[in-house]
C-alpha cells in the first residue's frame, strides 16, 4: 500500500485550525507592537521639540516653566548608582547562598516564596517602608541615601531571582567536575560557576535597576524634592529625579499647559535613560558570552 | 576462586563493609561487602537502576551532593574509613579521581582544563604546569592530537577527545584510584576503543573501578567484575570466571542476556 502525501480534505481541516491559531498569535504580537510604537511616537514627537542642550544641561527656571531638567537627570543617575551599589552585590550574594549552599528544605522554600512575593508588592508600599525604616528609624532623613536604599529593597527580589536563574543555567556537570578534582565548594563556585553566570546576573540586575530608575512612589516619601535650586552635595541631601519631575510637570504644576511640553521632554529623557540601561545589559551579556565561548 | 582467595592474592585498595545507601526512604544499596584490589581494573556491571552509579559515587562521596542520600557502613580506602567525620573531602577527591558518564570539560581552554585541579587553591609556576599538562595529556593519549592548540576552548573538541581530556584532567591531580562512571556511553566506537586501551594502561599506576552497562566492555578491560542486582552484590570474582563460569544463576542469566 502506498500512502499519498498530497494535501487532502482529511488534513485540510487541521491545516485551517492551525492557520487560525497562528493568526490569533500573530495579531496579538501586532497589537502589542502597535501600542508600543504609538506610545514611543507620541513621546518622541512631543518630547523632541523641547530637547536641546539647554534642556539637558540647565536647571528649571521661572517656576519650572522654562529651563532644563539637569538636576533631575543628575539625581536619577546618583540614586540609581546607590541602588546598584547595594542591590547588585547583595542580590548576587543571596542568590549564591540560596542556590549553592542552602540545603533544599522547608526553610529555603519559604525564603524563596517570600522573595517571589516581595517582587509583587506595590512600589508605594516600599516607599512607606522606606520612610519608616530609613528616614525615621535609622534617622537618615529624606535623602539620596534613604531613597537609594528604598529602591534597593524594591529591586532586591528581582536581582536575587534573576541571579538564581543565571546560576541555574550553569550545568551541574561543571560543579561535579570541579568537586571531583578536589575543589572546595567556594573554589568550585568561584572558578566554575560564577564566570559562567555573571553575564546573566548582571543582565538581570541592570534590568531591575532600569525599573527602579523609573519608579516614583518609593522615592516620593524618602528623598526626592519638588524643586531644588542646587544639586545634592552629599548622601544626606535631597535631590530631584526624572520620574518624580515628570509626575510634577504632568499633574502638579500650577500651569499645566506651559509645563506639558517640558513633561514630554522629561519623559523622553527618562525613556532614553532606561533604554540605555537595557542596551548596556545586552552589550555586557553578549561581550561576556563571546569571551567564554572562545 | 571465592572472595577470600582473591584478597589473599591481591592486596585490597578499597574495602567496602556492610554498605547501605538510602535515597530518602528508598534503599538503593543493600549490605554491600567488597574488596577492590589494588592496581587492577574492577568492573561493576548490572542492569539499569541496580545501583552501579550510586555505588561508584559512594567511593569518592559524590553522593554527598544529593541532599536525601544517607549512608551506613564503611568504605575503607587504605584502611581509612572515608565516611569518618574527620575526613577531608578535598583530599579524598584528589586521591579518588572520577571520570563521568557524559564528557564534562569546562568551557575553558584545553590547558586550563587539565591544569584546573592543580591551580585551584594553589599558585604554581607556569613551567611546572606545562610539564604536568603535557604529561597528563600524553598519558591520556591526547597530546599528539591537540599539542598545537592548547589554548583552544575544550568544548570544540570531539566527544571522544573531550572524554580523554577529562581523563587527563583527572590524571593531572595524581590520584591513586580512578573511578569511571560509564565513560563510553556517550562516545562513538572508535573513541571507545581508545578509552578502553587507556584504561588497560592505567592499571599499572592506578586502581581503576569502572561502571559499565556494556558487558563486552567489562570483559575487555577488567580483571575483576562485580555484578549488582537490585542494589545487592550478587557475585564478585575474576572477570574470566564471571564470564565463563559464574557461580550464581542470576549472574549467568544476566551475562547471557536473558534479562537486563
Amino acid at each position: 500500500m502506498k500512502t499519498s502525501v498530497r494535501k487532502s480534505r482529511k488534513n485540510s481541516k487541521s491545516q485551517l485550525t492551525q492557520f487560525l491559531g497562528f493568526l490569533v498569535l500573530r495579531l496579538s504580537v501586532y497589537l502589542v507592537l502597535f501600542v508600543l510604537i504609538y506610545f514611543l511616537y507620541d513621546v518622541l514627537s512631543h518630547g523632541s521639540k523641547v530637547i536641546s542642550w539647554e534642556f539637558l544641561s540647565q536647571a528649571p527656571r521661572k517656576g519650572m516653566t522654562e529651563g532644563g531638567i539637569f538636576p533631575a537627570i543628575f539625581g536619577t543617575f546618583l540614586v540609581t548608582l546607590i541602588t546598584a551599589a547595594v542591590a547588585v552585590p547583595l542580590g548576587m550574594a543571596a542568590a549564591i547562598y540560596l542556590n549553592e549552599y542552602a540545603r533544599a528544605g522547608r526553610l529555603t522554600r519559604l525564603i524563596r516564596l517570600s522573595i517571589r512575593n516581595l517582587a509583587g508588592v506595590p512600589s508605594v508600599v516600599y516607599g512607606l517602608f522606606g520612610v519608616i525604616l530609613f528616614v525615621n528609624l535609622l534617622k537618615l532623613g529624606t535623602s539620596l541615601l534613604s531613597a537609594g536604599l528604598t529602591l534597593a529593597l524594591l529591586t532586591l527580589p528581582w536581582t536575587i531571582t534573576a541571579s538564581e536563574e543565571a546560576l541555574k543555567t550553569v550545568p551541574d556537570s561543571y560543579r561535579e567536575g570541579a568537586l571531583a578534582l578536589g575543589a572546595t565548594r567556594w573554589q568550585m563556585i568561584r572558578t566554575n560557576v560564577l564566570p559562567y553566570s555573571i553575564p546573566g546576573m548582571l543582565t538581570g540586575a541592570i534590568l531591575g535597576l532600569a525599573r527602579a530608575a523609573g519608579e516614583t512612589a518609593p522615592i516620593m516619601f524618602t528623598g526626592v524634592a519638588f524643586y531644588l535650586p542646587f544639586l545634592p552635595a552629599s548622601l544626606k541631601d535631597q535631590f530631584m529625579a526624572l520620574p518624580y519631575h515628570l509626575y510634577v510637570m504632568a499633574t502638579q504644576h500650577h500651569s499645566l499647559d506651559r509645563a506639558k511640553s517640558l513633561a514630554y521632554g522629561t519623559a523622553l529623557v527618562l525613556i532614553v535613560f532606561v533604554i540605555l540601561f537595557n542596551l548596556t545589559a545586552v552589550i555586557i551579556r553578549s561581550r561576556l558570552r563571546r569571551k567564554w565561548k572562545n | 576462586m571465592d572472595k577470600t582467595d582473591i584478597n589473599t592474592v591481591y592486596k585490597p585498595k578499597i574495602v567496602v563493609k556492610d554498605l547501605n545507601l538510602y535515597y530518602g526512604q528508598k534503599q538503593v544499596l543493600k549490605r554491600i561487602n567488597l574488596a577492590i584490589p589494588e592496581n587492577q581494573v574492577t568492573a561493576i556491571i548490572g542492569p539499569s537502576g541496580c545501583g552501579k552509579s550510586t555505588f561508584i559515587r559512594a567511593l569518592n562521596r559524590m553522593n554527598d551532593l544529593i541532599p536525601e542520600a544517607r549512608v551506613e557502613g564503611k568504605i575503607l580506602i587504605d584502611d581509612e574509613n572515608i565516611y569518618d567525620p574527620d575526613i577531608d573531602l578535598v583530599a579524598l577527591r584528589k586521591k579518588v579521581g572520577m571520570v563521568f558518564q557524559k564528557p564534562n570539560p569546562f568551557p575553558k581552554s584545553i590547558f586550563d582544563n587539565v591544569a584546573y585541579g592543580l591551580t585551584i587553591g594553589h599558585h604554581r609556576p607556569k613551567a611546572e604546569l606545562d610539564k604536568v599538562v603535557e604529561k597528563s595529556l600524553r598519558q591520556a593519549a591526547l597530546w599528539e592530537e591537540i599539542k598545537d592548540r592548547l589554548e583552544q576552548n575544550a568544548l570544540k573538541l570531539s566527544g571522544g577527545q573531550q572524554q580523554r581530556l577529562c581523563i587527563a584532567r583527572t590524571l593531572a591531580v595524581e590520584p591513586e584510584i580512578i573511578l569511571f562512571d560509564e565513560p563510553c556511553s556517550a562516545i562513538d566506537p572508535i573513541a571507545t576503543s581508545k578509552v578502553e586501551e587507556l584504561i588497560r594502561q592505567l592499571k599499572k599506576n592506578y586502581t581503576v573501578v569502572i561502571v559499565t552497562h556494556n558487558m563486552q566492555q567489562a570483559a575487555r578491560v577488567s580483571d575483576f567484575t562485580a555484578f549488582l542486582w537490585l542494589g545487592e552484590l550478587i557475585e564478585f570474582d575474576r572477570t574470566d570466571k564471571i564470564f565463563t563460569n559464574p557461580a550464581n544463576k542470576l549472574t549467568e542469566d544476566y551475562i547471557t542476556g536473558r534479562f537486563g
